[in-house]
């Protein structure tokens, strides 16, 4: 009883950490020019995908496809950052809100076209198997995408907060028209997070790779839980993000325990309907 | 003059209107012309809660879904009548809003959004999972004596097509209220500042949660007749993002915060993604949602306003002309 409450707390921890990693991308997308991502999860389900062919094709492991992933992702957010995004940041909010909305369709069907809607699933990644610690097991493949999932997370602080672009970000971040002031292309600044926020998901979309199925609607849980999060931490808070993504990974899993699995994303979607009716800021926010 | 040119267009147009099912070649014209009104009419809901009180709902469906559900299991389990199923169902969703709302009463803009899809996720993994109401599986209504009193006809969609036209036009003059109501002018008073409509003495959570709940109302008497008109229905097919999103995308097309802005943009949009399903999606290639995808994009990115507050505003601009004229004539 008490070793299965351990591997569900374990279980949710690991999720936890990827779907910090999933919302971190968001967050920073909306902390610098507000504007909620909607295709977020898509671009996770393309990744997936480059991943899924990498292996496929060439046989390079998930592990090693990783900063393809990232790159191509990064190369993706500023093509629809350039052709969707830039062009309605100016519009009412309305346009902003469902710009994104389109450009999530259209990706989640060009993948059915291309792709078909097949579950797929990379059968013999380099990374497989379990430790087991007496009756509680712990996925290597789960362990080292959370792992990889905090150190891409730490990396991302490094760079905000000790290299001069980082530091435009932020700025930016803080107050657009005082950066632009201070001599901050914040076209550039916006351009640069929407790639970063793209390739982060990417590094993500890998990770899962190892161990999850891949098929064309993938990324609409993982991208509605992605909301939650970051709007649980706070929006455009990475460490509310962190937070948020770990407490909705131990949500989910211990929630699926003692209740019904069936409800373990209702269970999520409604706690954080509570928390935000008592923080409507958002728990790290403000 | 202007007045008169306006009401000869309306007449015109309602004529057309009422006589349309009998120039229609076939039941696809007349399928597409039922789906756009009920689209419309759940346009019209959301506008009065998006468009004017500047709540983005992207969890209509869920209404609808409500709507549809309390009628079609009201019948099926104790043969209750679905026009009194309709109210029932009516009540039951503005209940649900007020219930939801009166928490979410402090969310804004994106939290509001999110919140919303949050919520319509809910109730959808909960009908999916609901035995009552028949989970995955859904309700078949049982096949009754066609007629106005059953909401069930077999032979033609044309009486359909009148009560979907009727139902719009019942949304059309609530809509018509609240856009002249002193209500109205609080939710635009809300929509437009917050803080400034509390200062003014305006009570923003009970007139967020009155638009809310008319949504809610008009959006579950479409899910009825939804149902009535389907005959069958799960949660895969009345609860799902996409047909949330389709409803805010009808306003927003046509221009939120207008009358007949959700009319407009149901009637363009709907015939477009119906047409294309048909000629497109045949094998299931994803091609037709693809092109629904890329048209989403195209309009937020190029006809954000809407197209009715296009023309209005090509209207507005030709108007001073004839007015300015006489002035010079008035004055010796």
């Amino acid at each position: 009883m008490s070793e299965q409450l351990i591997q569900q707390f374990i279980n949710g921890l690991l999720i936890g950490c990827v779907y910090a990693l999933i919302a971190i991308g968001l967050t920073l997308i909306w902390g610098v020019m507000n504007i909620v991502n909607f295709a977020h999860g898509d671009f996770l389900m393309l990744s997936m995908y480059i991943s899924f062919w990498s292996y496929t094709l060439w046989g390079i492991d998930p592990v090693l496809a990783i900063p393809i992933c990232a790159v191509l992702l990064f190369a993706l957010g500023l093509l629809v950052y350039k052709f969707a995004v830039s062009k309605v940041m100016n519009g009412p909010m309305l346009a902003q809100v469902v710009v994104t909305f389109g450009v999530s369709i259209f990706i989640a069907n060009a993948a059915v076209l291309v792709w078909t809607p097949d579950f797929r699933l990379i059968d013999k990644p380099l990374l497989a198997g379990t430790w087991n610690f007496g009756s509680v097991q712990v996925s290597i493949p789960k362990l080292v995408a959370s792992a990889g999932s905090v150190l891409v997370t730490g990396a991302l602080l490094l760079f905000l907060n000790r290299t001069r672009t980082g530091k435009a970000i932020l700025a930016t971040e803080m107050n657009r028209d005082s950066a632009l002031l201070m001599g901050v292309n914040t076209d550039r600044v916006n351009a640069l997070s929407f790639g970063i926020g793209a390739g982060l998901v990417g590094v993500a979309g890998a990770f899962l790779s190892m161990y999850y199925y891949i098929y064309p609607q993938v990324g609409g849980m993982f991208g509605t839980i992605s909301f939650c999060i970051v709007a649980l931490g706070g929006f455009g808070s990475i460490s509310g993000a962190f937070i948020a993504g770990l407490l909705v990974g131990l949500v989910q899993t211990l929630g699926g325990y003692f209740f019904d699995p069936a409800y373990k994303y209702a269970i999520v979607f409604g706690l954080y309907l509570v928390i935000v009716w008592i923080r409507p800021q958002g728990l790290r926010g403000w | 003059m202007a007045k008169r040119a306006r009401f000869v267009v309306a007449a015109a147009v309602v004529t057309l209107l009422l006589v349309l099912p009998l120039l229609l070649p076939g039941p696809v014209p007349l399928h597409i012309m039922i789906m756009t009104f009920n689209f419309a009419l759940l346009g019209v809901g959301w506008n009065i809660m998006g468009g004017y009180a500047g709540m983005f709902s992207f969890g209509q469906a869920a209404f609808f879904g409500i709507g549809a559900y309390a009628s079609s299991w009201l019948l099926t389990a104790h043969g209750v009548n679905p026009w009194l199923g309709l109210l029932v169902g009516g009540v039951l969703a503005a209940v649900t809003a007020a219930a939801i709302g009166w928490p979410c009463s402090k969310l804004r803009g994106h939290y509001f959004a999110i919140a919303s899809i949050a919520f319509a996720e809910i109730v959808r993994i909960h009908f999916n999972n609901w035995k009552l109401v028949g989970a995955a599986e859904g309700l078949t209504i049982p096949m009754a004596e066609p007629g106005l009193l059953n909401f069930q006809f077999h032979g033609s969609k044309a009486p359909y097509y009148y009560i979907a036209l009727a139902f719009l036009a019942v949304g059309l003059m609530v809509s018509r209220w609240v856009a002249t109501s002193r209500a109205g002018f609080y939710f635009r008073a809300i929509k437009e500042s917050h803080e400034l409509a509390m200062v003014l003495g305006i009570s923003f959570v009970r007139y967020r949660m009155l638009a809310t709940m008319l949504a809610a109302f008009l959006s579950a008497a479409a899910g009825t007749f939804y149902a009535q008109y389907i005959l069958y229905l799960d949660p895969e097919s009345v609860i799902i993002l996409p047909i949330s999103v389709q409803v805010v995308l009808v306003s927003m097309l046509g221009g939120a915060g207008t009358i007949f802005g959700p009319v407009v943009g149901a009637a363009i949009l709907v015939p477009i993604s119906e047409i294309t399903r048909v000629e497109l999606g045949h094998r299931g290639t994803g091609v037709d949602m693809m092109v629904y995808g890329a048209l989403i994009w195209l309009i937020s990115v190029y006809q954000p306003r809407g197209v009715w507050g296009f023309l209005s505003s090509l209207g507005r601009r030709k108007a001073p002309a004839p007015t300015a004229a006489p002035a010079p004539e008035a004055r010796p």
